[in-house]
């Protein structure tokens, strides 16, 4: 992968002593890591652990209780209006204007981010996704793959150096989710662009993630690279390392959890 | 590696693409386009009728015709302009984009801009050939208003512009729970601004919350127009001073309304 520039901080994404309560409940309770520039990484965690939370301040859409969030090296949500030009979202829980097609879709988004030579970049986006047989189709008349690869034709519009994508293979069939990953390795092999990626498939995770973190009840369970977790914790595939952690279980004689550590090597 | 151009302040190119959305749904889906027209159209027939009727059984209105028609036009101004604003914004929620935008380097105030932006166009759509259609049914040229016409105008969409912003603000903290405070709140206001009667009808209790309203200055401006033909410059100071005022509360709980949103995590749950 491309090493960071000597004057760029080391880490994409540094995360420090983090909370966020709603009302009694801890949702994000004082998690710490770093995500190494171009590298990916997987935000684990069963339903309520924390990781659409952890994204929503990582966006700043969600003010932290306590704690830091350090982006590109530059303060998020203090610094937000700068970093918000280098970064973009996917998930398939938020959607494109219905009524309106796919290329105004790509044209409004485009300008929202000021991408230079707009026109052929939006080009170059329906090249690299396939999208030429339904660009002028409203974005509400599309199927769910359609739709997910819009979404990521959006996401990239900007070239973000930093690419937070929350289960963006959800719901779609095995064909089109393994072209999603692929056009995710693509892009990231080409411009050396950091990702941080919240799914529940584990497949998707081992194939995709430099580094794995894993959240339970808005606390770092473990983390580790996919093939460290699974020698760690004596398992096969990373979906039996996920339901030990989950049911807090381990196999017979699986090493101790890792304790939280400071960082990881790229 | 980033294909975008430097990050600067406030980014006039942000609000021309939030323009440029708004005016693609607008094109894209003619009842929309139709609905902007329709109940201006609807509202003007009908009080229209009412003040034929009135002026055949009353000298005072047969003297003062268009008291109704106008009152209705002008509140139109105000009720349009609101609504266009509020409406544009909860457009994003019914698509499920608001997450799109607020996760964009869109500015909140390039936000409101576009929203002031779109509710013109919005308003000029429904109320412009709804203006021309009172000329021959019922006499009345509201355009023959002239300068005073500007000053009601500017006066009315900027008290829109108020309650919108204050409305949206509650839609972000609340989600689209509170989606009927956009269709209702301007009603609300409508018995005590005193659209189509004098503030002096109201009870004396009343009184001092209508003149607490910039809007009420501009109903009774266009009554001294239409009974005395004299327009009333203290009235129009008043009311732009009291805009001025309401514009910036309005502002201000706005963006602590958007604050509190972001400290509850609630942009993250838009939706019933």
């Amino acid at each position: 992968m491309p090493a960071a520039p000597a004057h760029e901080p080391r880490f994409a994404i540094e995360v420090r002593d983090l909370v966020k309560r709603f009302g009694a409940v801890a949702a994000v309770d004082g998690i710490s890591f770093e995500v190494a520039r171009g590298t990916v990484t997987g935000l684990l965690g069963g339903n309520g652990a924390g990781k659409t939370t952890t994204i929503g301040m990582l966006m700043g859409l969600i003010l932290p209780d306590a704690g830091t969030i350090r982006i590109l090296g530059h303060d998020m949500p203090g610094e937000r209006a700068v970093l918000l030009e280098r970064m973009n979202f996917e998930s398939p829980y938020v959607d494109m204007p219905h009524r309106l097609t796919v290329r105004q879709n790509l044209t409004v988004f485009g300008r929202l981010y000021r991408v230079e030579n707009l026109k052929a970049r939006i080009a170059e986006l329906v090249e690299d996704f396939d999208l030429a047989a339904f660009v002028d189709r409203k974005a509400g008349q599309l199927s769910a793959g359609q739709k997910t690869r819009v979404a990521l034709a959006k996401a990239l519009l900007n070239s973000p150096e930093v690419l937070l994508l929350d289960e963006p293979t959800a719901s779609l069939d095995p064909d089109t989710a393994d072209w999603v990953r692929g056009r995710l390795e693509t892009y990231r092999a080409a411009t050396g662009a950091t990702i941080l990626l919240a799914s529940h498939n584990m497949p998707e995770v081992e194939r995709l993630c430099d580094d794995v973190v894993i959240l339970r009840r808005g606390r770092i369970e473990d983390r580790g690279s996919p093939s460290d977790l699974l020698r760690r914790y004596g398992r096969d595939t990373l979906e039996e390392v996920f339901l030990d952690v989950a049911r807090g279980t381990r196999a017979e004689g699986a090493e101790p959890a890792a304790a939280q550590r400071e960082e990881v090597e790229p | 590696m980033s294909a975008t151009r430097g990050a600067g302040g406030f980014s006039f190119t942000r609000v021309g693409a939030m323009v440029l959305r708004y005016w693609y749904l607008l094109s894209n889906s003619w009842p929309r386009a139709v609905e902007l027209i329709y109940w201006p159209t609807v509202q003007m027939l009908t009080w229209g009728f009412v003040q034929l009727y009135v002026a055949q059984n009353s000298s005072f209105f047969a003297n003062a015709a268009g008291l109704f028609v106008g009152g209705l036009l002008l509140w139109d101004v105000l009720l349009r302009s609101q609504q266009g604003f509020a409406f544009a914004f909860l457009e994003e929620l019914w698509s499920r984009n608001l997450g799109n935008l607020l996760m964009s380097p869109l500015k909140p105030s390039e936000f409101i801009v576009s929203l002031m932006v779109i509710s013109i166009i919005r308003l000029a759509i429904g109320m412009i050939p709804v203006t021309f259609l009172a000329i021959p049914l019922f006499g009345f040229n509201v355009w023959g208003l002239g300068l005073p016409l500007a000053v009601f105008f500017v006066n009315l969409v900027i008290a829109g512009w108020s309650i919108g912003l204050v409305i949206i603000g509650i839609l972000l903290r609340q989600g689209m729970g509170a989606e009927a405070l956009a269709w209702s709140l301007m009603f609300l206001l409508m018995p005590i601004t005193c659209v189509y009667y004098p503030v002096a009808t109201l009870p004396a209790i009343v009184q001092p919350i209508a003149w607490a309203l910039p809007t009420t200055y501009v109903f009774e401006g266009m009554r001294a127009i239409l009974v005395t033909h004299t327009f009333r410059i203290d009235l129009m100071a008043t009311a732009f001073a009291m805009n001025a005022l309401w514009f910036t509360a309005a502002v201000f709980v706005f963006y602590r309304l958007l604050a509190a949103a972001r400290r509850a995590g609630s942009l993250l749950q838009q939706g019933e």
